[in-house]
């Protein structure tokens, strides 16, 4: 079997059994990035060196027996906005062009004590802005499915390493989709936890109250393993929550029967593209021949989501990068007279276009006079949105969707209009408001070929629920192949 | 369409959120503000004045710890990333004229 085609999973079992080892794992896929790099564009940095290096210190411990775990050789990649110790991250801004973090992420330092193997660090939308990895200062990162379409984002670097083999399983992180999105838009499986389970610890800051890392990865098993290898209480991220269910695995069962769905109306309406509704609508009919009970129903407020996710994560936005100064770390404006006019210059010189205008919106709802009218309001409808899933989940173990209005768009077609790009993020970006998790399963290709993903919803601390019903999905189609 | 946002306005904001805009970027703030700030009114379609605001969806509190420096020394590799160090210290422009 071609090391490539595996799973992340299968290529562990494979590396315990001696069949392959962690070097050639590793020399495997970073000669499939020289073959397809120059197209996909998926990574902002790699080091070759130091990961073969990495790998062969990995193969030692393979060796010796210290490393057993279900992903020990296993070559990954990192959103670039996870800080990797000694190894650049930047963000995808020329703010950041320079930086080498001191430490890493917890989440990463929780994959590398399990024996994966960083390969580098994967584009994005500068600073997690946007939904397509165009807004990247690097440049974009191209679908591996149709190098003319864009790859989703903000993870879109993620989702397409994942894609074109250039990986063996990712992580991103999902503000208001940027997971799950691009994990659609590339055909890869995608989780988004609940808002708690991931230490937020070393991931830079986009809206505090809405980040959450998370998986990408071939199958929903490999989401399960990665899943259950971050999950965990950090006293150094104060939102962390202690939990005691993070065996994930232990869900990967094919069993959906009685599994109540709820199919919110609202998600399947006007400015649904038709190819991928009757896409989403044909997986549930798979679920529900394998025992789920589903229903429609009205989950409401659906319309108010993105205008009160933009309220709040521009206002938190502008409140984070505040420490983009120009004094500790990053870029500096090369001339200046004095501090504020060194402040001023650094940031207007060091941020991008999207982010520049979300910080600029973030700095007004949060102003004198302002404050009550937009973020406080936003916080009011928060707590409805979050009610509204609260009377849906007292009703349904699971709830089902589209991931996006459509697949891909075409690269160049979304930055002229953000408020329309904004408006894909339609079906998403509750899960964050809410807290809750979510997961992006592959359900189809439209005509073009690109990949189609179903979206699966579950209340806070239910991810066995999403991976128990996608893994029954995923084997359901297996089968039927 | 209210025309709530003033050169004024952006002029403030670009105070408040330490970005030094050109007159082309500020034409375009003003623009993508007001689009952006008339589509959030919709917000106003609800009545909300019995709900209370939700930071946070779980009941946080604080998480207090012991005041016992945990990590090594690492100023070396942190004023490494400082544009500007002199003397082990990060080098800043005159604040006071």
């Amino acid at each position: 079997m071609d090391i490539l085609s595996y799973s992340a999973v299968e290529l562990a079992a494979a590396i315990q059994s001696g069949t392959v080892t962690a070097v050639e794992a590793m020399e495997a896929v970073l000669s499939q990035i020289d073959r397809v790099e120059k197209d996909v564009h998926a990574y902002v940095t790699i080091d070759k060196t130091a990961a073969m290096k990495a790998a062969t210190v990995t193969h030692e411990k393979i060796k010796t027996g210290e490393l057993t775990g279900p992903l020990a050789g296993v070559p990954m990649a990192l959103k670039d906005n996870l800080c990797t110790s000694g190894l650049r991250t930047t963000c995808a801004s020329k703010m950041l062009e320079n930086f080498i973090p001191t430490f890493s992420a917890q989440a990463v330092l929780a994959l590398e004590k399990a024996g994966a193997v960083l390969i580098g660090k994967t584009n994005m939308d500068e600073f997690a802005m946007g939904s397509t990895t165009e807004t990247s200062v690097y440049g974009e990162t191209r679908n591996p499915h149709n190098t003319a379409h864009v790859p989703g984002g903000s993870s879109g670097g993620s989702a397409a390493a994942v894609a074109a083999q250039e990986c063996f399983f990712a992580l991103g992180s999902d503000t208001g989709g940027s997971i799950r999105q691009p994990a659609s838009f590339c055909g890869v499986v995608g989780l988004k936890p609940t808002y708690g389970t991931v230490s937020r610890y070393g991931l830079i800051a986009y809206g505090s109250s809405l980040d959450q890392i998370g998986p990408l990865t071939k199958n929903v098993t490999d989401c399960a393993t990665v899943l259950e290898l971050i999950a965990s209480y950090d006293a150094k991220d104060s939102t962390s929550i202690q939990r005691k269910d993070t065996t994930f695995t232990s869900a990967l069962i094919e069993d959906v029967k009685g599994l109540k769905i709820g199919m919110p109306r609202d998600y399947f309406g006007e400015g649904l593209d038709k190819e991928v509704k009757e896409s989403v609508l044909a997986a549930a009919k798979v679920l529900e021949k394998k025992g789920a009970i589903l229903e429609e129903f009205d989950l409401s407020l659906v319309d108010y989501a993105i205008p009160a996710y933009y309220t709040i994560a521009a206002a938190e936005a502008s409140s984070n990068l505040e420490r983009f100064d120009g004094i500790k770390y990053g870029y500096r404006t090369a001339e200046f007279e004095g501090l504020h006019n060194m402040y001023k210059k650094t940031r207007s010189e060091g941020f991008g276009p999207e982010v520049k205008r979300r910080i600029m919106l973030g700095s007004f709802v949060l102003s004198s006079g302002y404050y009550d009218a937009y973020y406080l309001k936003a916080l009011k409808v928060k707590a409805m949105i979050k009610k509204a899933f609260d009377a849906a989940f007292a009703r349904y173990d699971v709830i089902l969707s589209p991931v996006a209005p459509s697949t891909a768009p075409r690269l160049g077609e979304s930055l002229s209009d953000p408020l329309k790009m904004y408006l894909g993020d339609i079906y998403t970006i509750s899960v964050n408001l809410a807290g809750i998790c979510g997961i992006s399963v592959p359900c189809g290709r439209d005509t073009k070929g690109l990949p189609i993903g179903m979206q699966l919803i579950a209340d806070s601390f239910q991810e066995k629920k999403l991976l128990r019903a996608a893994y029954t999905y995923e084997h359901a189609q297996k089968g039927a192949e | 369409m209210v025309d709530r946002i003033t050169d004024e306005t952006i002029e403030y904001v670009g105070v408040l959120a330490k970005l030094e805009l050109s007159d082309d970027e500020k034409r375009q703030a003003k623009q993508d503000m007001s689009k952006m700030l008339n589509y959030i009114d919709k917000l106003n379609e609800l009545d909300t004045s019995d709900i209370e605001p939700m930071s946070h969806v779980f009941a946080l509190q604080n998480v207090f710890r012991a005041d016992v420096v945990t990590n090594g020394d690492g100023h070396r590799q942190t004023l490494e990333n400082a544009p500007g160090e002199k003397n082990n210290m990060f080098m800043v422009p005159k604040t006071f004229a």
